[in-house]
């Protein structure tokens, strides 16, 4: 596949249309994850074929297709959650940091420091929010006091919710409306300071002005971190990702800039995808 | 028409419930009135038990069944909450039917079983080997040394509170397991896609989601540890004191009235004394499976 090589030539500069992907930002040399050759399997379920794919380090990768593409099964593969359930195996090299995260021996815990994840529902923990911060982050670090009010602060800046709850550290998270409680989840990924987020359709549970503030939340959050977001939404995909990957019944169809692939893309079934013949 | 006389029916089935309940309690009451009348609320605290001179008082047997009851929570919470976490997160799929099930079963076995268990294999191992053990290391220190005193006569609290904890075992990690399982996935997975252990994600996520709960499953097991008799008449030893040692005997208030109902005269002082203990029984277990009850409500609707 030739894909691999598209990660590295700047953005097209042609018209967008109506979708208005973003333009200009030239995509990044570096790539922080290296996917060659990936298998997945439920069982006997072949669920990704082949997968070639390099996420650019702290550049938004956007996955797209219909559901039961093996999107967010790619998603698991990178942080490993598929290890969590018997039955389900992955093949293939999956390169970060110079290591194969598939590998059996690799740390887990430490790989997930490594590559945070955002779910599709907001899950804060039933405690405080300060404490749904601390949590992630007394997993790998012992800091005093301070330090940890101040990396809690800080975490909770970047993820752009700490006016709203900055006089409430101490009260339940349940008590945070869904759009502000996926702003604290991203706080707490972000606060273990992973390389890699992960975002698994992570406005889909969420109201337009929410999914505008995760939207860019994303677009700022992308200076410090590699990301990789999973949407039903194009429109989505066009506005935040640098790069598109487009996945069908389990195989990476095209991967290319975010506005050529929306405007030009050279595949027929993504071209089929994208102007809404089906998925 | 049918649907009237149906619907009679059930509501009658309902109220009769009710009222049974409702019954019991008052009848208890009205029958144990005549020991709060002789010997007012030091029926109790009074810790005689003297048939000779008609003085009764529950201090002993009420001494005995807390104790020998919250020792055995003691004993079966952390080796539920085992066998629950092991049956959640740690068993490979395929034992986890079989060792459910076997945890179930342990609830199927009529506490007779337990009794005769306890009389003739447990009681004797703990005066032979655990006891002496646990009186020439624990026993030798200061404080809590006096609890592991005396001689070993394998009958006592301490071991009628070890066949309660296998007693209740089962429901407590049935509970447990049962909840432990309603924690949305995605949760643990938060919690696990942050880099925490399977062990920190229990200790983070899955016990403070379901805290509630688990306590409740702990007083369901509370209050079967309460009312348990026959076991418990096996192995504790039947003596009226109370002893500072936990090996020493006692008795509980459900073994009390096992062996002395049927030595009572009817109308007689001692049997309304008992009538009363089987009062304050009731409204001791009422209370905590009550108080068990609205902890769970949450996952008895669900």
């Amino acid at each position: 596949m030739s894909q691999t090589s598209e990660v590295t030539k700047p953005a097209g500069t042609t018209g967008f249309g109506g979708l208005q992907a973003r333009s200009g930002a030239a995509l990044n040399t570096v790539v922080r994850v290296a996917i060659r050759n990936l298998d997945f399997f439920y069982g006997d379920n072949r669920a990704l074929k082949a997968i070639n794919l390099d996420l650019p380090d702290r550049q938004v990768t956007g996955m797209i297709g219909p559901s039961g593409c093996g999107k967010s099964t790619l998603l698991r593969v990178l942080n490993r959650m598929y290890s969590l359930y018997p039955g389900q195996r992955a093949e293939g090299e999956v390169m970060m940091d110079g290591r194969n995260v598939i590998a059996p021996d690799m740390d887990l815990n430490e790989l997930r420091a490594k590559v945070g994840m955002v779910f599709q529902k907001p899950t804060p923990f039933p405690m405080t929010i300060r404490e749904n911060i601390a949590f992630g982050v007394r997993l790998h670090e012992r800091l005093p006091k301070n330090r940890m009010d101040e990396r809690i602060e800080w975490a909770l800046t970047r993820a752009a919710i700490w006016g709203e709850v900055k006089d409430r550290l101490d009260t339940s998270a349940m008590g945070l409306s869904g759009g502000q409680q996926q702003r604290l989840c991203i706080a707490r990924t972000i606060a273990v300071r992973p390389e890699v987020i992960l975002f698994d359709e992570p406005t889909s549970a969420l109201d337009p002005i929410s999914t505008l503030k995760i939207e860019e939340l994303i677009d700022e959050l992308k200076r410090d971190f590699t990301i990789a977001i999973v949407t039903h939404n194009m429109q989505q995909a066009a506005r935040c990702a640098d790069q598109v990957a487009f996945f069908y019944l389990g195989e990476l169809v095209e991967v290319a800039p975010a506005a050529q692939l929306f405007t030009a893309p050279r595949e027929k079934r993504t071209q089929e995808y994208i102007t809404g013949r089906f998925g | 028409m049918g649907d009237v006389i149906f619907e009679w029916a059930c509501k009658g089935a309902g109220l009769f419930v009710l009222v049974l309940l409702g019954a019991i309690i008052v009848e208890l009451f009205i029958a144990g009135l005549p020991a709060f009348r002789a010997f007012g609320l030091a029926f109790i605290t009074s810790a005689d038990w003297d048939p000779v001179q008609e003085v009764f008082g529950a201090g002993v047997s009420i001494y005995g069944t807390l104790v020998t009851s919250i020792l055995a929570i003691l004993l079966a919470v952390p080796l539920a909450f085992g066998v629950a976490f092991f049956l959640t997160e740690l068993a490979p799929p395929w034992m986890r039917r079989p060792v459910g099930t076997a945890v179930e079963l342990l609830a199927a076995v009529p506490s007779i079983i337990y009794g005769m268990w306890g009389f003739f294999i447990i009681a004797p191992a703990f005066g032979t080997y655990i006891q002496p053990t646990i009186i020439d290391t624990v026993g030798e220190l200061p404080v809590i040394g006096a609890l592991f005193q005396g001689p070993p006569f394998g009958t006592g609290l301490f071991t009628a509170a070890f066949i309660l904890a296998i007693m209740i075992l089962p429901f407590i990690a049935a509970t447990m397991r049962d909840v432990f399982e309603q924690v949305p996935p995605v949760y643990k997975e938060s919690a696990y896609g942050l880099g925490a252990t399977t062990w920190e994600v229990m200790k983070g996520v899955v016990l403070p989601y379901t805290r509630i709960s688990v306590v409740g499953g702990v007083m369901l097991g509370l209050g079967r540890a309460l009312g348990e008799t026959m076991a418990v008449t096996f192995v504790i030893g039947n003596a009226n004191r109370i002893s500072s040692s936990l090996f020493g005997p006692g008795n509980t208030i459900a073994s009390l009235v096992a062996l002395e109902f049927g030595e009572s005269e009817i109308g007689s002082l001692k049997l309304a004394s008992l009538l009363a203990l089987g009062f304050i029984l009731f409204v001791l277990s009422f209370i905590v499976l009550a108080i068990s009850r609205w902890l769970l409500r949450s996952r008895l609707k669900a």
